[in-house]
């Protein structure tokens, strides 16, 4: 008998989440992961404040920061980046149908559908891109 | 009782989700990453500055980069509070994540307005 | 032995220890059975003390949630023949609620959100008998049948990694439920939902994780209720911040 046990006195058990909870089981490692891409976000915009800086200080500051950008580490660590960023993407644009409820008239807009958008939107924000900065002109 | 102001962060994150989503890829890979590992020619100091300098442009970036970071800053936090447990530093949390947001946008609108 | 299958049972009797133990037991393989049958196995044969919540045996009533191997699920829907035949079976109450007994879970709290939340027709004023039933079209009926489904299972809440680590988040299947109502065209009861909802314990907790969704049985989506509810909070939000509507 548990002589601690008051009759009449309820004693519910309470189990602990552990502190590494995400490491348990892998959707939860997927999810913690899709939300550690938000480095990766940010980490673009310090780059591109950083190039921003450079190209507003002269080309000296310029010339210092493309060779800081070649290097090895600063290399690896964008190309980290851009993986993470990949995922990002993703992982977003297959999310953000499912806030959506787009109905035209009585036609519900499927899923599938809005997928494609996502990612047509993609390729013309890529597009777009590619055309203003990309080349000499 | 009164509503969360919540949906002032939450917007800031979707939008800057998103902007983050279709163009930073493109971004990263043509501009820092291509050029260094010599797929593209680097763009000159010149080509660079002039490409960069017009007004829209500038706006977008402006927009660009505030959003994303308050993205950063949004998910982060949330990151904090349930993957390391720390909600109970909710003050100082929220602090560094929009701050931190705050002070690089206000940085970032610095160095668009006084672009040479 | 490949006719019969191990089960090993978590229990808690609070009169006999403070701490659950496990109990083993080899439970004859029957054809088709689900893990309820083998609990129901165990206690009409076996151990008459094994204390576990079931009713329809058929997945609708929403009582019998476990984690079996590590999941929640629903034990009269879930073969053991689907589960690793080498490994014995472990069944322990859903994960994220108390204990009382045994295999059972207090799920008061989530009685107390429902309530919160106005999960029933909210009309501002009834319409008496001789007016008539209310009128719904099938498009009208489509708008929230999906969450109409829900049975109340909870299993959702065991696997919402944010309800386990914060209690307070009022979980899947409330917002799920009060978006039914929300978007039922009979229910005049949305202002007041969401002054319960858009709260810092009620939609702005959740992370998107997901799980939710995935081991819905009845596959009502709680997941994408929660994030169309998070753009509709936001857009009246914006609302009330461009254009200040008079208190009432």
């Amino acid at each position: 008998m548990n002589k601690d046990y008051k009759l009449h006195h309820p004693a519910w058990y309470r189990r602990q989440m552990q502190i590494f909870w995400w490491l348990k089981r892998f959707s939860y490692t997927k999810f913690i992961s899709r939300e550690l891409t938000s480095l990766a976000v940010g980490w673009s915009a310090i780059m591109l404040i950083a190039l921003l800086w450079a190209a507003g200080h002269g080309a000296p500051a310029f010339d210092r920061f493309l060779t800081l950008m070649s290097s090895t580490s600063l290399v690896v660590l964008n190309i980290v980046a851009a993986i993470a960023l990949l995922f990002h993407t993703l992982t977003w644009l297959h999310l953000a149908p499912k806030a959506m409820v787009v109905q035209i008239g009585r036609y519900r807009v499927p899923d599938r559908l809005l997928l494609i958008g996502q990612y047509l939107s993609w390729a013309a924000a890529t597009a777009l891109v590619v055309w203003y900065f990309g080349g000499s002109r | 009782m009164k509503r969360s102001n919540e949906p002032f962060f939450w917007l800031l994150f979707s939008g800057g989700g998103t902007l983050a989503a279709l163009f930073l890829p493109a971004l990263l890979f043509l501009l820092f990453i291509a050029p260094a590992l010599g797929l593209v020619e680097p763009q000159s100091f010149e080509q660079m500055s002039a490409k960069l300098r017009p007004a829209p442009i500038r706006l977008f970036l402006l927009v660009l980069i505030t959003m994303s970071l308050f993205h950063w800053g949004h998910r982060f936090r949330f990151t904090l509070y349930d993957g390391l447990q720390l909600k109970h530093l909710f003050g100082l949390i929220a602090t560094l994540c929009y701050g931190g947001a705050a002070a690089l946008s206000l940085l970032t609108a610095y160095l668009l307005w006084t672009f040479p | 032995m490949s006719d019969s299958i191990t089960m090993q049972v978590f229990r808690y009797r609070p009169e006999t220890a403070a701490e659950p133990t496990w109990d083993t037991f080899e439970v004859p393989a029957g054809k088709e059975w689900m893990v309820l049958d083998a609990l129901n196995h165990i206690k009409d044969h076996m151990d008459g003390s094994l204390s576990y919540r079931w009713a329809c045996r058929m997945g609708v009533c929403g009582s019998c949630g476990m984690t079996v191997n590590g999941e929640p699920v629903l034990t009269c829907a879930t073969y053991l023949t689907d589960l690793p035949a080498a490994e014995p079976v472990r069944v322990e109450p859903l994960k994220g609620f108390p204990v009382i007994r045994d295999l059972i879970g207090d799920i008061q709290d989530f009685v107390h959100k429902l309530k919160r939340v106005s999960a029933w027709i909210v009309r501002e004023e009834a319409k008496p008998l001789a007016g008539g039933e209310y009128l719904q079209t099938p498009h009208e009926l489509s708008q929230f049948k999906q969450y109409s489904m829900c049975i109340n299972c909870l299993l959702c809440y065991s696997a919402c990694p944010i309800y386990r680590l914060e209690p307070e988040f009022i979980g899947p299947a409330v917002i799920a439920l009060a978006q039914r109502y929300n978007l039922d065209s009979r229910d005049q009861g949305s202002e007041h939902r969401m002054d319960v909802l858009s709260q810092d314990d009620g939609i702005w907790s959740c992370t998107f994780v997901g799980e939710c969704a995935e081991v819905c049985p009845k596959h009502v989506d709680p997941a994408g209720a929660i994030q169309r509810y998070k753009l509709a909070a936001s857009i009246d939000w914006l609302r009330s911040v461009l254009l200040p509507r008079g208190r009432r």
